[in-house]
């Protein structure tokens, strides 16, 4: 077998020991279940909340948008993971591996994908059960589901990656955080966009958070909702093009930000880092 | 034992931070299956020479060939004949220690050939670094001396031509230590692994290492042998008789035929004849003070 068909299937069964980590121990499932879970007291409480006069429920319209949200975040996972990788040294072990890069970002991506499914699930089956008026019956729901969820992965996943690696530290994470909270806050996730002022849906438009939540609304939701879109439309078409290119974006930055990151890795960076953490810590 | 093949070779290495020279020219080779220490205090550039020759770190000037290649332009088949163990990992703390060793291992098993199989087998490298009762452990779970046998099982896990160790044995209890001073005089014994350590303590080079290089302030102050090194450097052994009533101390440099005279001359009148040989500890220390003083006087 070439080298890099052994790297590609090593990767695979590196996500995949990942993700049995992550579900057998406690703070990680703690990690699992926290938001989904709080999603679920959320909506719990809009359920009974009319949105206007379209006759949809608040939890209705939410219960996708937050599904979309969650996806999104996948982004940050992929970003703290790559940091905490990077200051405890797993990256550098990778380095010294041969092909190990390579392995590495495939059991990433598998381990944050697999791992970011389960916890969908976590919220939308009692979620489907909590709210009424969704459209869960017909295959051609879950089918754009489906798409929408891979393609909003495929643009999370690698942006995510090249935030971790040029936020390099846990407090550069920290920081980051704000703006995406900024960036969740106005992509209509907890009410619908069109309520909010037109130039803050045109900055909303830019970011991949309101076009996952638009892409699930769009599965979900039964036609009458897309009342309260903007143009009153689900715009698939707009959706693939805007996700692809973030996905294109990230795809074609996050191979050079890694390499250069990856290129700087030494055991005495590793070394320094703990250091300076040590040093926060006291 | 050594063979002619040389799989390092450093000729006037340079390492320059901004305007603050580290390394100034160091020339040295090291043979198939040689134990080679670079010997120096905290500062030396030990971990900066290390981190060059492991391809992690550019260097500023100088030809530098590990393997045949220039580790600044390796590649991944280079990499799969390497084995590195640095200072301190904390990484795959939630992985368990024969699951880790198992997963790296299938990295290297495209870069078998006909006389190396690879990689190592699990079981048995977890018991070839006495790792065998954690072998279901949780990394995290392991002592500190635990977890640096792994950090060792894993450098070796493809079984390298070359494997780098720095600092190895920090932190280490004596127990500990003894075991990992025999792994590694096995790897290069039975595998004819080379190794290149580093390291600043003097009494573990003398140990371990076929040939000791002296790095100090960024230069090599001296290469050799432990004996050489001793002999060539400090080169006065200590005696210590008595001789009618008195105690005498001498330090000379061929204390064998220094003794001859002695009896020769007082006959059975010497007793409690010591003799010390000078030791690789007074050689270092000697060599040190002697490089400050000269710093000192540029």
């Amino acid at each position: 077998m070439n080298p890099t068909t052994t790297a590609l299937r090593a990767g695979g069964r590196r996500g995949l020991i990942e993700l049995r980590q992550s579900l057998t121990n406690g703070a990680d499932l703690w990690n699992h279940a926290f938001w989904p879970v709080l999603m679920l007291v959320v909506t719990f409480f809009l359920r009974d909340v009319s949105f206007g006069q379209t006759g949809f429920s608040v939890g209705a319209l939410a219960l996708p948008s937050i599904l979309g949200m969650n996806a999104a975040m996948a982004m940050v996972t992929m970003s703290q993971l790559l940091t905490a990788d990077r200051e405890d040294g797993t990256l550098l072990r990778a380095k010294a591996t041969p092909n190990g890069m390579l392995g590495y970002l495939v059991g990433k991506l598998v381990s944050v994908a697999g791992g970011l499914v389960i916890d969908l699930s976590i919220f939308l089956i009692p979620g489907v059960f909590l709210v009424s008026g969704l459209v869960t019956g017909s295959l051609d729901a879950w089918l754009t589901l489906a798409w929408v969820l891979a393609l909003g992965m495929l643009a999370a996943l690698p942006i995510g990656a090249v935030l971790g690696s040029v936020f390099a530290t846990a407090r550069g994470q920290g920081l980051l955080m704000l703006p995406i909270l900024a960036m969740i806050g106005i992509s209509g996730v907890f009410y619908p966009v069109t309520a909010l002022p037109e130039w803050v849906q045109w900055v909303a438009q830019v970011f991949p958070v309101y076009w996952l939540g638009l892409g699930m609304r769009s599965a979900l939701l039964p036609d009458a909702a897309v009342a309260v879109e903007i143009g009153e439309s689900w715009r698939h078409l707009e959706t693939v093009g805007v996700l692809t290119a973030w996905a294109v974006l990230g795809l074609v930055l996050a191979p050079v930000v890694l390499r250069r990151m990856a290129r700087r890795e030494s055991g005495s960076s590793v070394a320094e880092r703990r250091e300076r953490s040590l040093q926060r810590v006291r | 034992m050594a063979s002619e093949q040389v799989v390092l070779d450093v000729e006037d290495l340079r390492m320059r931070y901004g305007t603050t020279d580290v390394l100034h020219g160091i020339t040295f080779q090291a043979h198939q299956g040689e134990v080679l220490a670079l010997l120096g205090p905290n500062g030396a550039g030990k971990t900066t020479t290390i981190e060059i020759l492991e391809g992690f770190r550019l260097r500023s000037a100088g030809r530098v060939s590990v393997l045949g290649v220039d580790p600044a332009h390796a590649d991944e088949r280079w990499r799969a004949h390497v084995g590195v163990v640095l200072q301190s990992w904390r990484d795959h703390g939630k992985w368990r220690v024969r699951e880790l060793l198992r997963h790296l291992g299938v990295y290297y098993s495209c870069y078998a050939t006909d006389q190396v199989s690879r990689p190592w087998d699990p079981d048995e490298l977890v018991a070839a670094v006495g790792l065998t009762a954690r072998a279901d452990a949780k990394i995290r779970t392991l002592s500190g001396g635990q977890r640096r046998r792994l950090d060792v099982a894993v450098g070796i896990v493809g079984r390298p031509e070359l494997l780098f160790l720095d600092e190895p044995t920090t932190g280490f209890d004596p127990v500990a230590r003894r075991e990992f001073h025999e792994l590694v005089r096995r790897l290069a014994a039975q595998d004819s692994t080379t190794i290149l350590l580093t390291t600043h303590d003097l009494d573990e080079a003398e140990k371990l290492a076929d040939r000791i290089v002296i790095l100090d302030g960024g230069r090599i102050v001296a290469d050799g042998t432990a004996d050489e090194l001793a002999r060539r450097i400090a080169g006065e052994d200590e005696v210590r008789w008595t001789h009618a009533g008195q105690r005498h101390v001498r330090h000379v440099r061929e204390s064998t035929k220094f003794v001859h005279d002695l009896f020769r001359r007082h006959g059975d009148a010497i007793t409690d004849l010591e003799v010390r040989q000078a030791s690789l500890e007074d050689t270092y220390l000697s060599l040190v003070r002697r490089v400050e003083a000269e710093g000192a006087t540029r």
